[in-house]
């Protein structure tokens, strides 16, 4: 079992983040990974940069709290978790959710509920830089909340 | 003794990171009442319609919970990472 969680400041080289998740376990039959990419419009503004700030400490706890809930509900080979933190700009990789499986059908499900509940539940904030020089925090979406809320277990 | 956090959007209209109160009131709920009596932008952030979510001890906690000495409780705006 590979397990990698991270925050970074540093750039994060997201095609080579995702192969450590199968290297060297010949019973991986299968690897979903998710890239989350800086855009460069935002609600129709064009965005020049962004700030991303967290909760060092708890961003770390909730992060790991996340990738073992999806241990527990998947049978899952491989898992990384990596979040960019700092300053960034279009096109740069924010986060790779990299899972590895016997078989497609768990990293799929598992890749697309890490990041649904990172959404809602990891403690990052998005404040984004627009071309004519004005500087405003995201909002988060209702969009967002109902994908994670998609993943609750029917008592 | 408790300590108390400011994150992002929070941090900014309050005008800081981080306090320490000398007294720990009994609940998240009471600590929140005790800031929105300070009046001004604390009553419009914690009295007001806004959206501010709780963790105690670095995990997202309800409002009822019980706070002891030597918490660390940090409030901040829904998350927008990923």
């Amino acid at each position: 079992m590979h397990r990698e969680v991270r925050v970074q400041a540093e750039p994060l080289d997201a095609l080579a983040e995702t192969t450590p998740v199968f290297a060297a376990n010949a019973a991986v039959g299968g690897v979903v990974s998710f890239i989350g990419l800086m855009r460069h419009l935002n609600q129709g503004d064009p965005v020049e940069a962004m700030t991303l700030e967290h909760y060092p400490g708890m961003t770390e706890k909730a992060l790991n709290a996340i990738v073992e809930e999806a241990l527990g509900r998947w049978d899952l080979l491989g898992v990384r978790l990596i979040h960019r933190v700092g300053k960034v700009h279009p096109q740069d990789p924010i986060v790779l959710v990299a899972v590895a499986s016997a078989h497609r059908g768990e990293a799929f499900r598992a890749c697309e509920f890490i990041i649904d509940y990172l959404k809602t539940r990891a403690p990052f904030w998005k404040r984004e830089q627009t071309t004519d020089g004005r500087s405003r925090w995201v909002e988060a979406r209702a969009s967002d909340v109902g994908a994670a809320a998609g993943w609750e277990k029917k008592s | 003794m408790i300590r108390i956090l400011y994150f992002a959007s929070l941090r900014e209209r309050l005008g800081g990171a981080e306090e320490t109160l000398q007294e720990c009131p009994a609940t998240v709920e009471a600590l929140r009442a005790q800031l929105a009596a300070r009046g001004g932008v604390w009553s419009e952030v914690f009295d007001g319609e806004q959206h501010v979510l709780v963790a105690v001890n670095q995990e997202m906690a309800p409002a009822g919970q019980v706070l002891q000495a030597g918490d660390e409780v940090g409030f901040f705006p829904p998350v927008t990472g990923g």
